[in-house]
């Protein structure tokens, strides 16, 4: 079972435009969708956090939320407010980083989700300066796009693999 | 099992402008967006240039009597429809659409094309307002079929692709009709919605119409594989 995080404001449009198609591409796998403020028990096989509308920074008011996610044993991909909370939690900084549409990103370290240059849908308005728990995967002209934690399979992307790069996440949940 | 929790929209709901075209996908949008959110106003570009790179052009003119059935005010602006120009002509819209009705934020009706929602978001960025795509990246097959489901009254007005002809035009979209479609997406690679401009629609009713709309009067306009239903006169009628 795949745990899908709603990192949208409750009852936000966000959801059809975020979460759903996430859901469309794990499926046919099991997955259930939690709102992040009511995620309890960490029995998945993996864990997705969603991205948000770009006004939506809700989530960064609500921190203390994701602590799960310290000591969280399962693989996690956080997408764009997900790639932010994730290293948060592990002590990076969010920096200011706007991109809005499609970016090259180049991959600078291998990684079993990408392998090549590839073409990225972007909405965001910050990016993670990460801390030293995780290496850097890939970055743009701008801001750096993808991370995985040294010591866990923590996998986090700036970028919005779900609109041009769904074998992205797919990947993810059949490794 | 597969799950999906839904919740409730907490506090107040946000004052949205809708971007619409008369065309089904924004009226679907308009309609999710009034599940969980306050639709203040209708937004709508309307392109001197039949091409247009952003907007629904056949039977633009009908927005005002879709609005005047659904009770809701509409913010109209002219664009002559050369590409970027456009995109200035729509900042505008939107910026009077917040300065008259206070809106904080837009919705549209984009699918697929990431080229309309790139720009639609830098624009929303700039003026400091909210951006939704509800139906952003969904099954077109799905999007027909939910709009018929819920009784919507959509016709065909506007084909743009062989082998569409001339007796597609003013079809109503039913389930034969997108079965139709669909045989269309699997031999021509026609996308079944129009989403990649084959075909454009009109709609005529919807559960949130106060009144629904009747062609009193049309015209087809046809030039082999491209051609266009024109509505030229129309009234409410009490549904």
């Amino acid at each position: 079972m795949i745990l899908i995080v709603d990192m949208n404001y409750k009852g936000s449009l966000g959801f059809y435009e975020f979460v759903l198609p996430l859901c469309r591409i794990v499926e046919p796998l099991e997955y259930e969708v939690w709102h992040y403020t009511e995620v309890k028990d960490i029995e998945y096989q993996e864990v997705i956090l969603s991205g948000t509308a770009l006004k939506d920074t809700g989530y960064l008011r609500n921190m203390g939320l994701f602590e799960w996610i310290r000591e969280c044993d399962v693989p996690i991909l956080g997408i764009c407010a997900g790639l932010q909370v994730i290293g948060l939690v592990f002590d990076s900084l969010l920096i200011l980083c706007q991109e809005i549409g499609m970016t090259e990103i180049e991959p600078v370290k291998e990684n079993p989700l990408f392998s090549s240059p590839l073409t990225v849908y972007e909405l965001h308005n910050y990016g993670i300066d990460p801390s030293d728990e995780f290496e850097i995967l890939t970055t743009s002209e701008k801001c750096i796009q993808g991370v995985k934690h040294k010591k866990k399979e923590i996998y986090g992307v700036l970028f919005h693999p779900e609109v041009r790069n769904k074998d992205i996440v797919k990947r993810f949940v059949q490794e | 099992m597969t799950k999906i929790f839904m919740h409730n929209s907490e506090g107040k709901p946000m004052r949205l402008g809708v971007l619409f075209s008369g065309g089904k996908d924004s009226a679907y949008a308009l309609y999710k967006a009034m599940e969980t959110e306050e639709v203040v106003c209708l937004i709508s570009v309307v392109s001197q240039n039949e091409a247009s790179y952003m907007f629904h052009t056949p039977n633009i003119d009908v927005t005002s009597i879709q609005a005047e059935a659904m009770r809701l005010p509409l913010i109209q602006q002219l664009t002559e429809g050369i590409k970027e120009e456009e995109l200035k002509d729509l900042r505008r819209v939107i910026e009077k659409a917040k300065e008259t009705y206070t809106i904080e934020g837009v919705c549209t009706g984009a699918v697929e094309s990431v080229y309309q929602a790139e720009r639609i978001q830098r624009i929303c960025n700039d003026l400091e307002l909210w951006c939704f795509n509800p139906l952003w990246l969904k099954d077109q097959e799905e999007l027909l079929r939910e709009i018929v489901e819920n009784e919507f009254t959509v016709i065909i007005s506007g084909i743009f692709a062989y082998p569409l002809d001339e007796t597609w035009l003013g079809k109503v979209i039913d389930t034969q009709i997108i079965k139709k479609l669909v045989e269309l997406k699997k031999k021509y690679k026609i996308s079944p919605s129009g989403e990649g401009g084959e075909i454009e629609t009109t709609v005529l009713d919807a559960p949130f119409f106060k009144k629904r709309i009747e062609i009193v009067d049309f015209e087809i306009q046809i030039d082999k594989y491209s051609g266009v239903f024109i509505i030229k006169k129309v009234r409410l009628v009490e549904k």
